[in-house]
């Protein structure tokens, strides 16, 4: 009997098998089905939504039934905990529907933002991003999924949204924001969100705002702390009000170069939504003049009162020089020295700071081991960076501590040969991605060690042409 | 990153009675924290001090800090404050560069 309820257990196991074979094949069939709908020429859905204007975002409320306060009984069932709210009800979820919100950057900023401004149903959502989605997003962009790792962010992030809310009019803007696009992309909506990653991007988003005088929620998260403003908003100062100078080493404060905790952009950018949602439904008192500032080691929030407008300022001042033409022509990353995309950093600003003697490529680099050829690996990447991953035999010396352990470096090439030899072992150096391997061996080279070679392109060329095991960060 | 408050002795240059002077509480946000390696110090300067006296205390004897100087929110006991600005016992000056992450 034990082996007749094991067959008949068996049985019943293939036939569920099957069953749930035909269901994933039915699955999959819808899946591609809508991928399809996705796929569609991107650009001329795009442009064609785009081009409908969502400054009047009218068509919502149109299209259905709606009961004598304007909602539609699918709006008042959808958002019945909004009405429920006394200090919100039909006449903040009217103004919702009735606005239209452009959401700048799809990342992590932008994914809890355009999650939220989605659901809670303004009238017209416009996304830009002319990035793809990546693996190591996922860790704090929640608005993308591991299925659309390599496609566009701004198709990915409108599915999500799409997905929580078929109500709402979705705009993808599938470019980079520059300054010859900006104005005409930003003219299209009554309120902004900026939730880019650069600085150049921040100061030409403000400009824009202010020229088109439309209120501009700005956050920013890096590392484990957020800043979050509302600018140009009811005579309040602008980005250029507060910051008239860029700061000066802004290239290297990012989080694909200082890390984030991906809750950190998570916490801002649902306080971004608020406030945009506070902005566009007119309850409430928003950031304007005032900068929330999110400490997360501490758990600790500040709002700290901020400079009014300047009467000084280039942007929004008495004199202000600032013109849509001017706009147009504009050299934000010049004015910010820092690039708006951190894909170009290591080929254009860096490219070559030591002399092409002074270097050598990963696979060249291989070669000597594989000839045996007596030499140092020096690491010079920050010490939690070497914990993450590192070539075996190579000896960590952090950059900023160079100077001073430079005696460390002698002991390690004397080290490297037999002593009776006579011969010198040759001194390698390798970062992250070849750029301060060739400031070490600047500083090398100005320091006795006239030969030391930096490996162009660093970790990730060895990832790329040696060793594709070899895990990149 | 260290939370760890650290008092910084005072300007020798100014030749006070150390019972005169007064406390400042520092706090550094962003870049101005990463280049301090901490989160607040305790300043003592002149009584009638300002916060751009405070400021230059600070880059006389923290020169990295230059590099945040032109570029920051300056908030006195959280309301923004312009240099000029006169301090007194027990202040919290706050330096807030801008981060620009996402
Ligand atoms: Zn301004």
């Amino acid at each position: 009997m034990d082996s007749n309820g094991m067959s008949s257990g068996y049985a019943d196991i293939i036939r569920e098998i099957e069953k749930l074979k035909v269901e994933k094949e039915e699955i999959e069939n819808r899946i591609s089905k809508l991928e399809a709908q996705l796929d569609r020429k991107p650009d001329e859905t795009a442009h064609l939504e785009a081009s409908q204007c969502c400054s009047n975002v009218q068509t919502v409320l149109d299209g259905h039934r709606s009961s004598s306060n304007g909602l539609t009984p699918e709006m008042i069932y959808r958002y019945s905990r909004h009405l429920l709210l006394p200090d919100f009800g039909v006449e903040a979820q009217l103004n919702l529907a009735r606005s239209s919100i452009l959401v700048i950057g799809a990342g992590g900023l932008g994914s809890p933002v355009a999650l939220y401004l989605a659901s809670c149903g303004v009238g017209c959502l416009g996304i830009v991003d002319d990035d793809v989605v990546e693996l190591n997003n996922l860790h704090r962009q929640v608005i993308h999924a591991e299925a659309y790792v390599g496609k566009a962010k701004v198709k990915s992030a409108v599915a999500a949204c799409r997905a929580i809310n078929s109500l709402i009019k979705l705009v993808e803007h599938n470019e980079s924001l520059r300054a010859s696009n900006a104005l005409d992309i930003i003219s299209k909506y009554d309120i902004v969100v900026d939730a880019t990653d650069n600085l150049p991007s921040r100061y030409m988003i403000s400009d824009c705002c202010v020229l088109l005088d439309k209120p501009l929620i700005s956050g920013a998260a890096l590392g484990l702390e957020g800043q979050l403003t509302v600018y140009h908003h009811k005579g309040g100062p602008c980005y250029r009000c507060l910051f008239p100078t860029p700061p000066p080493t802004a290239a290297c404060q990012r989080c694909s170069d200082s890390g984030v905790l991906g809750v950190v952009p998570g916490v801002i950018g649902c306080l971004q939504a608020l406030e945009a949602i506070k902005v566009a439904s007119g309850i409430g008192e928003t950031l304007s003049g005032r900068m929330l500032i999110f400490d997360a080691l501490s758990s600790r929030i500040r709002i700290v009162k901020i400079r009014g407008r300047s009467l000084q300022c280039v942007a929004c001042g008495e004199n202000a020089e600032l013109t849509q033409q001017k706009f147009r022509s504009f050299d934000y990353e010049c004015f910010t020295q820092s690039p708006m995309s951190d894909r170009v950093i290591s080929l254009s600003i860096f490219s070559t700071l030591v002399y092409e003697s002074a270097r050598i490529s990963a696979r060249l680099y291989k070669d000597k081991i594989n000839e045996h050829e007596e030499h140092v690996l020096l690491d010079v990447r920050p010490a939690h960076h070497f914990r993450i991953t590192a070539i075996p035999g190579s000896i960590n010396l952090p950059l900023s501590v160079l100077v001073e352990n430079i005696s460390s470096i002698d002991s390690a090439l004397k080290a490297a040969v037999p002593e009776a030899s006579g011969e010198a072992a040759s001194l390698y150096v390798v970062c992250r991605r070849g750029n301060d391997s060739q400031r070490a061996v600047e500083c090398l080279r100005k320091n006795g060690f006239p030969l030391a070679k930096d490996i162009i392109g660093g970790l990730e060329a060895w990832s790329r042409d040696v060793d594709p095991s070899f895990p990149i960060y | 990153m260290d939370n760890n408050t650290c008092e910084v002795p005072v300007d020798a240059t100014r030749e006070l009675n150390p019972e005169s002077l007064i406390k400042i509480k520092v706090l550094f946000f962003a870049r101005a924290r990463e280049i301090m390696g901490l989160a607040d110090m305790t300043l003592e300067v002149a009584p009638q001090s300002t916060a751009g006296d405070c400021l230059m205390t600070l880059l006389t004897k923290f020169p990295k800090l230059e590099e945040i100087c032109n570029s920051m929110v300056l908030a006195l006991n959280e309301e923004y404050a312009p240099k000029s600005s006169t301090l007194k016992n027990g202040d919290e000056l706050a330096i807030i560069p801008p981060i620009s992450g996402g």
